[in-house]
């Protein structure tokens, strides 16, 4: 028992802290988007050390918001996915935007050099941001790794389509039989309502 | 199976019945997983808890949501190293949209996560404990 009780001493320190986190955390899940709210626009700095904003995208008729990270064996497995999104829905207007919302000195893979180094071998295709400070993932409600938010262009804002899973497989993707994000941007681009706006799915939890 | 220990492996429908107890048992149920810092960080409190509270028909199980793939590298030599006494299975249930609402329909599917059960009653726990607050959450149902 040894070797669990060193952990349940070191344990303590930081759980105490992450219990604090924890009341923030269920703060913003109430405060977070709902479907038919407007989303916040933001100025995140990418991988190539530009700072990127939804109002960059003059021709977008709306974004695949996705918060994801390094560390996440949930977010590696759904990498692939959201190259194919991003290729399949960009030159139709619905351009993929990745955020990581972790803050690195929770999880030294999520740093900003971890990301470009993940950015450039996985040829992300697609903007890959750090919410330094983690000030826009707690307006969104983002809870977890992967998360997404479909945003679609009005004239009012941009407002939130969908919230949820990419599709009902993440073990593989061939052997999904619902396509969430692909169906939800298809049916926003033939003009319709969404008809499955909110999902969920077992993720890797975003920690300030 | 390796290192002589062997995780069953269940879907949900194999999960479902253990949400409910008798009467004179709690079943507390944790959802985590290896590379999930902060379940791993109060797993020693369900540790805990489960030497302390034997004798009061109280029962911890781990659920992990580890990667099938990873159950013999990752998962066994884990519970091997921390010497996990409590029982520990594996949930593998792609359609989570499906079964995450059935545990509780405000969960966001984000880990850690925690039922306490007792008879066909649970209370349903998104956030990370404490061993303090871990036993006055399972106190509430004693």
């Amino acid at each position: 028992m040894k070797t669990l009780k060193i952990l349940a001493v070191f344990a303590t320190v930081i759980a105490v802290s992450a219990f604090a986190i924890h009341h923030k955390t269920e703060a913003v899940i109430l405060e977070g988007y709902e479907i038919g709210d407007t989303a916040t626009d933001f100025s995140l700095k990418n991988v190539d050390d530009q700072l990127v904003s939804l109002s960059d995208y003059k021709q977008a008729k709306g974004f695949i918001l996705v918060f994801t990270c390094n560390h996440c064996p949930y977010s590696k497995a759904y990498e692939d996915r959201i190259i194919a999104l991003d290729q399949e829905f960009k030159g139709l207007g619905y351009p993929v935007i990745a955020i990581n919302p972790n803050n690195p000195d929770s999880y030294s893979e999520d740093s900003f050099e971890a990301m470009k180094v993940r950015a450039k071998d996985k040829g992300f295709t697609f903007p890959y941001l750090i919410d330094e400070g983690q000030k826009i993932y707690p307006q969104y409600g983002a809870t977890k790794t992967p998360h997404v938010y479909i945003l679609q262009n009005t004239t009012a804002g941009h407002k939130v389509c969908y919230i949820g899973a990419i599709d009902n497989n993440y073990k593989n993707a061939t052997l999904a039989t619902a396509h969430y994000v692909s169906n939800a941007v298809n049916e926003l681009l033939e003009g319709k309502e969404v008809s499955l706006a909110v999902t969920k799915a077992i993720g890797c939890s975003i920690k300030d | 199976m390796r290192d002589g220990i062997s995780i069953p492996v269940y879907n949900f429908s194999g999960l479902e019945p253990l949400l409910t107890t008798d009467n004179d048992t709690i079943r507390i149920i944790n959802f985590w997983a290896t590379w999930c810092r902060p379940c791993v960080v109060e797993l020693p409190y369900f540790e805990l808890i489960n030497t302390k509270y034997k004798g009061y028909n109280v029962e911890v199980v781990l659920v992990s949501l580890d990667l099938e793939s990873a159950i013999s590298s990752k998962l066994i030599p884990f519970i091997k190293k921390q010497q996990i006494t409590s029982t520990v299975i594996v949930l593998d249930d792609v359609d989570s949209n499906t079964w995450i609402p059935k545990i509780d329909k405000e969960w966001s599917g984000a880990i850690p996560a925690t039922l306490i059960c007792k008879g066909g009653e649970c209370d349903f726990y998104e956030q990370s404990f404490t061993y303090m607050s871990l036993e006055a959450a399972l106190k509430k149902m004693l």
